[in-house]
């Protein structure tokens, strides 16, 4: 469903990604891991069209995004979810507002139908009694829960969710990927999670990939990840400071 | 560099305009636009209305004394404000009131992902939350100048007529005298172009912004600026070129 082909960027020519390949099946969540600062963002943003790579391509059921314009582009987004850091949620807008926000926008829903599929959705992710709150009235896993909530609405086909429990305590980090893994068995969305929340995300994803060095360093099942060999993959899943990898 | 920035505003008015003139159309977005340009301008805009005319009231009644001319100080005041300071001061005023708060509202926007998050559901953030803010200037701005010309106008009365003396029916008969439809019409066509210089540029300025808190401040204080010099260009030019 997503195939990303040999992607590459620079930011003030310093060379990010340097040929990033891999695929994502319909259905399945790929669990994107790799180093802070070295592009997994930046590649998210480009498997929504968001940003444009220097080179080579990203497919959404084999239509190329960077290609598509206008309405075109329009369509194929509104297929997607797209969970950010920090949530990214309208802070001029209520709890309720935010997440009607699409099917306001690009549904034909009548008022009755969006309030009660709002109402629904925030049950889904335990935020019953938020609606009429602002962002800045909420805590950060509530955010999460609210953005994740804005994404599921419309229930998308992919949903991209960039680091969605960093900053939060271990406790409500744990509930938001049960939560994302409940909310997959029951839609079936098709999924990439950028996460350094390791082991713990491995248990929601079928595939792990690690970004290093701007390549995909290894591409296997959670339990591959887990029982490599590769050095690099070791220290980074380990965390320990001695190894291939080099930090300052 | 310059050359490339002027044409990257220009394809970004372009964009605006286009989209403006083709639907679907917010206009629940755009009444709140007016709301927030147009009505929430108005104390300011009264304020500076006021005291802009009994300035013009007082400077012009001394000045045209010197000539035995005071009976003209309600052309003078009126001719003054319709066609250069009431679409003017008025277009600099919202450029501080409202300009500024659209460049930091759209730049928070930016560097907190919410314009992303827009564009990835579908949603062209143009539409959603550019065109709004243009139209509203286009509309706002003449509504809020006509409000400015009436109230300088009535501030010169209070000075010229109530304190200085003159006639009240010197100063309106000989206002009525001198000013003309075509005068009038300058002063609506200057406050058009102005609203939509103010959205264009302070929304641009915005949804271009820098990294972080720096980035919006940056781009806030370039666009009250830009805003501003160009009004004043822009005055010149039309007045030298179309009147």
């Amino acid at each position: 469903m997503i195939k990303v082909e040999d992607i590459h960027n620079s930011f003030n020519s310093l060379e990010v990604l340097k040929g990033v390949t891999f695929e994502v099946a319909k259905g399945e969540i790929l669990a994107l891991i790799g180093r802070s600062g070295y592009g997994k963002s930046v590649l998210l943003k480009q498997v929504a069209g968001l940003m444009k790579p220097d080179r080579g391509r990203v497919l959404i059921d084999n239509k190329d995004i960077g290609s598509l314009r206008g309405k075109e582009l329009e369509q194929l987004r509104s297929r997607f979810g797209f969970v950010f850091q920090n949530g990214a949620l309208f802070d001029s807008l209520t709890i309720f507002e935010n997440v009607a926000f699409p099917l306001i926008e690009k549904t034909k829903l009548s008022k009755q139908e969006i309030k009660n599929k709002v109402i629904s959705t925030l049950d889904e992710v335990g935020l019953t009694g938020t609606e009429d709150k602002y962002p800045a009235q909420i805590s950060g896993g509530m955010i999460r829960r609210a953005a994740l909530a804005r994404s599921l609405v419309r229930n998308p086909e992919i949903i991209l969710f960039d680091e969605p429990t960093t900053g939060l305590d271990p406790i409500i980090g744990h509930a938001i990927l049960n939560l994302i893994d409940s909310c997959h068995k029951r839609f079936g969305f098709t999924g990439i999670l950028v996460t350094h929340e390791i082991p713990r995300a491995f248990d929601i994803v079928q595939k792990v990939a690690m970004l290093h060095e701007g390549k995909i360093q290894i591409l296997a099942s959670p339990q591959g990840i887990l029982s490599s060999d590769d050095p690099v993959v070791q220290q980074f899943i380990t965390g320990s400071i001695e190894g291939p990898i080099q930090y300052h | 560099m310059v050359l490339q920035r002027i044409g990257r505003m220009g394809l970004f008015l372009a964009r605006a305009v286009l989209l403006a003139v083709t639907p679907p159309f917010k206009f629940s977005q755009l009444l709140k636009q007016i709301q927030f340009i147009g009505s929430q301008s108005v104390l300011v805009i009264f304020l500076t209305g006021a005291f802009s005319g009994m300035v013009l009231g007082l400077q012009g009644y001394y000045t045209l004394n010197r000539f035995g001319s005071a009976a003209l100080l309600g052309p003078m005041v009126a001719l003054s404000l319709i066609k250069e300071l009431g679409p003017v001061l008025s277009a600099l005023m919202v450029t501080g009131r409202a300009g500024s708060a659209i460049t930091a509202e759209i730049g928070i926007m930016r560097i907190t992902e919410q314009i992303d998050a827009i564009e990835l559901m579908g949603v062209n953030p143009l539409r959603y939350l550019v065109v709004p803010k243009l139209l509203a200037g286009i509309l706002a701005l003449p509504l809020l100048t006509a409000i400015f010309d009436v109230v300088g106008i009535f501030g010169g009365y209070l000075i010229g007529v109530k304190l200085l003396g003159i006639g009240e029916g010197t100063y309106f008969a000989e206002m009525g005298n001198y000013v003309d439809l075509e005068d009038v019409l300058e002063g609506i066509y200057k406050s058009l172009c102005f609203g939509a210089l103010i959205a264009w540029v302070c929304c641009y300025k915005g949804y271009y912004a820098g990294f972080g808190a720096k980035g919006v401040s940056k781009a806030t204080t370039q666009a009250v600026v830009l805003s501003s010099v160009l009004i004043l260009i822009w005055d010149y030019l039309m007045t030298s070129l179309l009147f």
